[in-house]
């Protein structure tokens, strides 16, 4: 009877500190569609205890190009949480 | 676009970075050159660890060349360098030849400010005792991170 919820999903990768709080560099993120960029952090924040350091609104970036906590998901998209830039 | 053309995990070639860009009818070539120091919020810095999304990292930099030499009219080098450097080691270099002067050290300014603002590169601060900590240029570490964290004209959407 809840056949209808479409699962989908996503790569998300980790670099620098945020790498570093949670213990990996990639983690593979289920959630139901349609959701958001906001909805995969909330969703991350809920499975791993480590990541409530994250912001709840962190840069980000779906598949190499900056997003906004707004922006759409799609199944095997590759998001990535961006600590806040250093270069230079 | 090559894999790896702005990214470089070797010492940069400033001298070569110059002399990419010059030509007959471009009169000046502004330079930026970004060093590691050695120290930062009144700790001493033994070295700065650059780590990078280089996909991404190198996406960017095409964008913001091109975007400089369809604002200007100037051609512009640059070149960011990965991994662990030492105090003094060049971290970034960018060269932009023009006509005139003025263009080039506007465009000069643009592409390093970009660069800040936009391409994914972080660093890690390694300190005399050992420790180390990654460096977050909007405040003081992780302790006032920003909820939020915006890029002010984030525009793109991907698909």
């Amino acid at each position: 009877m809840t056949a209808s919820v479409e699962i989908m999903t996503v790569k998300v990768l980790l670099f620098a500190s945020y790498a570093d709080w949670i213990g990996r560099d990639t983690v593979e993120v289920s959630l139901p569609a349609p959701a958001t960029v906001a909805d995969l952090v909330r969703q991350l924040r809920d499975e791993f205890p480590q990541a409530d350091r994250l912001p709840a609104r962190p840069l980000t970036a779906i598949n190499a190009v900056h997003a906004t906590p707004d922006s759409p998901l799609r199944e095997g998209d590759e998001v990535a949480l961006l600590p806040p830039l250093a270069g230079g | 676009m090559s894999d790896s053309s702005y990214l470089s995990e070797r010492p940069l070639d400033v001298a070569a970075l110059l002399s990419s860009v010059g030509a007959s009818d471009r009169g000046g070539i502004a330079s930026f050159v970004g060093l590691v120091r050695d120290n930062h919020a009144g700790r001493a810095v033994k070295r700065l660890e650059y780590s990078a999304y280089a996909p991404m990292a190198e996406a960017e930099c095409v964008a913001i060349v091109a975007e400089a030499e369809t604002k200007w009219p100037v051609q512009v080098a640059l070149a960011h360098r990965i991994g662990m450097l030492e105090v003094g080691d060049a971290a970034v270099a960018i060269a932009v030849a023009a006509p005139h002067r003025g263009e080039a050290f506007e465009a000069c300014r643009y592409v390093i400010e970009e660069l800040k603002r936009r391409v994914p590169i972080w660093k890690r601060e390694w300190y005399a005792d050992g420790s180390s900590d990654w460096v977050n240029p909007a405040g003081s570490h992780a302790v006032n991170a920003p909820e939020e964290v915006t890029i002010a004209s984030v525009g793109e959407r991907h698909g």
